[in-house]
């Protein structure tokens, strides 16, 4: 079986500006892994490719095999891969329930003239979605917030949603954009155990952009790195760690070698 | 369970306020100017809930709906004046005419955001005016005659449809996805929702009622011209929206019967009645940004209480 995830040499160009390229990267079923890199390095700009957002202008993209290069935002989604965002998007006026449900929304079937007729297919898929949009509440422990509006969630909570709201929609990888941004270190932990168990519970792999280092370290198998748009490194933790590359990238070339 | 008794509260009120309305009109108590207005609010109240879809739903900012309503109107009188078909038939296929010239206006302007969206409506809109202004067939610029169909029940029928479609197109998982276009398209888009679907399908839907407002205007006035379609009329609509309170269908119809009823009493003072209906709107803006109902349903506060009873 091939990897689940295959990026071969993508890359895009806004006019002058190579923001990624030669952007390789294999994701293998129930993998955890990180991307890391300083800021403007085209962490997400990678993920838009990998998502839809933007098409790459080099390279191609297969996930489970089949080609994603053009495909539209929803499309890829419908595909099985589904994400979460740097800065959270909420469906800030509607309830916590109903956002989780926009997310269920294309695995239902009902026509827009069954739900304006309410003919039975209205009904019983309403019911599944209801039903099922209440069990991932359950599961992130925010069934006793369903009726309130996502906006007036806390920070972490918000967090917590959109996670939910984005494995509703069926993803086999799920892309998470830097979620522990804004969390304090006891909200980070939670959220550690919670990645962890939602990996295992729903057969997950899982890529996820991340600045806190400790988290990074913490969970993913493998890491990536990026810097200026290329690739500079992949390996475990410990490799990551110790790798020239990156410390360069991080904090600067080394004075030592100068003096000796 | 709780659905279908809403549901029948509604039918039961749809048919209470008919049978008033029906008394009031045929025992004599309303005149004819004020039986007018009945008709002429209905036109409006259909007008503001089929432009909530697109606006408030939907968050697609269109300025150029009285083109679909000039569509409705214009079809539906070459039906039965020119070709002498049934009234019912003139209606029905005035709407879906608006809706196709919906289809048409919506797929390359929906691709545009926020203002450039609402120029190009408007611009559209006038386009659609301005054809009708030229083709002889309909009267040119004198405008075209039709004789008088629209009654209270006609009228009263297309309502209660009109409310019922669109608060079923709401209420599904077909109206979240519009909701979510409204509240981030970027997200929506990500969470498997084919955006220019659903802009569009709105956009036609809308279109579709506004066409048919246009065969119940057209038949109530004895005559039709291009000026009445112009984007002061788009505007008009516009305003029983905002007022209402922009996602809120109950707050579109109230406004629009507010609106309805302030103007027609303005009539009487035809100096100030500018003045006075432009000062009502101001105040209500600011005291009332949100507009009247803010994003709340009618149904809210009766539901709000019910959930209370049921903790207890």
């Amino acid at each position: 079986m091939g990897a689940l995830l295959q990026v071969k040499e993508a890359g895009i160009q806004f006019g002058g500006l190579k923001a990624v390229s030669g952007f390789n990267m294999e994701l293998n079923q129930g993998e955890l892994v990180g991307l890391i890199g300083p800021n403007g390095a085209g962490k997400t700009t990678s993920f838009n490719l990998l998502t839809g957002v933007y098409v790459p202008t080099e390279g191609d993209i297969l996930f489970d095999g089949k080609r994603l290069n053009g495909l539209a935002p929803y499309q890829v989604t419908r595909k099985g891969i589904s994400r979460t965002f740097q800065n959270i998007r909420l469906f800030s006026e509607l309830s916590v329930l109903d956002n989780v449900k926009v997310a269920y929304h294309s695995l239902a079937k009902h026509s827009i003239l069954s739900s304006i007729f309410r003919l039975p297919s209205h009904f019983s898929e309403e019911k599944v979605m209801e039903e099922k949009s209440l069990e991932f509440l359950k599961i992130f422990q925010l069934d006793r917030y369903k009726d309130e509006k996502a906006k007036n969630l806390p920070y972490g909570q918000q967090r917590r949603l959109e996670i939910a709201r984005a494995l509703a929609a069926g993803p086999k990888l799920l892309l998470l954009d830097e979620p522990a941004a804004g969390m304090n270190p006891q909200e980070t932990h939670e959220l550690m155990e919670l990645i962890a168990f939602i990996r295992k519970q729903f057969d997950l792999t899982i890529l996820l952009i991340e600045h806190d280092m400790a988290l990074v370290m913490g969970i993913c198998e493998r890491i990536y790195v990026l810097d200026h748009g290329q690739l500079i490194a992949e390996g475990t933790p410990d490799v990551i760690r110790n790798h020239p590359k990156v410390i360069e990238a991080y904090l600067g070339e080394e004075v030592t070698s100068d003096n000796a | 369970m709780k659905k279908m008794n809403k549901f029948w509260l509604f039918l039961i009120l749809a048919v209470v306020v008919y049978g008033v309305g029906q008394g009031l009109i045929q025992t004599g108590i309303l005149n004819a100017f004020y039986s007018n207005m009945l008709i002429l609010m209905i036109i409006n109240i259909v007008l503001a809930a089929s432009l909530h879809l697109v606006i408030g739903i939907t968050g697609q900012f269109s300025i150029g709906h009285a083109g679909f309503l000039a569509v409705g109107a214009y079809v539906s009188a070459i039906i039965t004046m020119k070709f002498e078909l049934p009234f019912v038939l003139a209606i029905i296929i005035g709407g879906i005419v608006a809706a196709l010239a919906g289809l048409l206006v919506g797929i390359p302007t929906l691709r545009l955001r926020g203002d450039y969206l609402a120029i190009a409506t408007l611009g559209f809109g006038e386009i659609i005016r301005i054809v009708f202004l030229n083709i002889e067939y309909v009267g040119g610029a004198s405008g075209m005659m039709v004789s008088n169909m629209t009654t209270w029940t006609s009228a009263f029928v297309c309502l209660v449809i009109t409310i019922l479609v669109i608060s079923n197109f709401t209420n599904s998982r077909h109206g979240r996805a519009c909701i979510a276009i409204r509240e981030n398209e970027i997200a929506a888009d990500a969470m498997g929702i084919n955006t220019t679907f659903y802009k569009v399908a709105a956009f036609a839907i809308g279109s579709f009622f506004a066409g048919i407002a246009g065969g119940l205007f057209a038949h109530n006035f004895y005559i039709i011209q291009p000026t009445n379609f112009g984007f002061l009329k788009s505007f008009d609509i516009l305003i029983f929206v905002v007022l209402g309170g922009l996602g809120s269908l109950s707050g579109s119809v109230i406004s629009a019967i507010l609106l309805t009823i302030i103007s027609t009493y303005l009539q009487q003072y035809p100096e100030t009645r500018m003045i006075i209906y432009s000062i009502v709107l101001v105040v209500v803006m600011l005291y009332r940004p949100q507009g009247l109902m803010g994003t709340r349903e009618i149904t809210d506060f009766f539901g709000k209480k019910k959930t209370a009873k049921g903790g207890n």
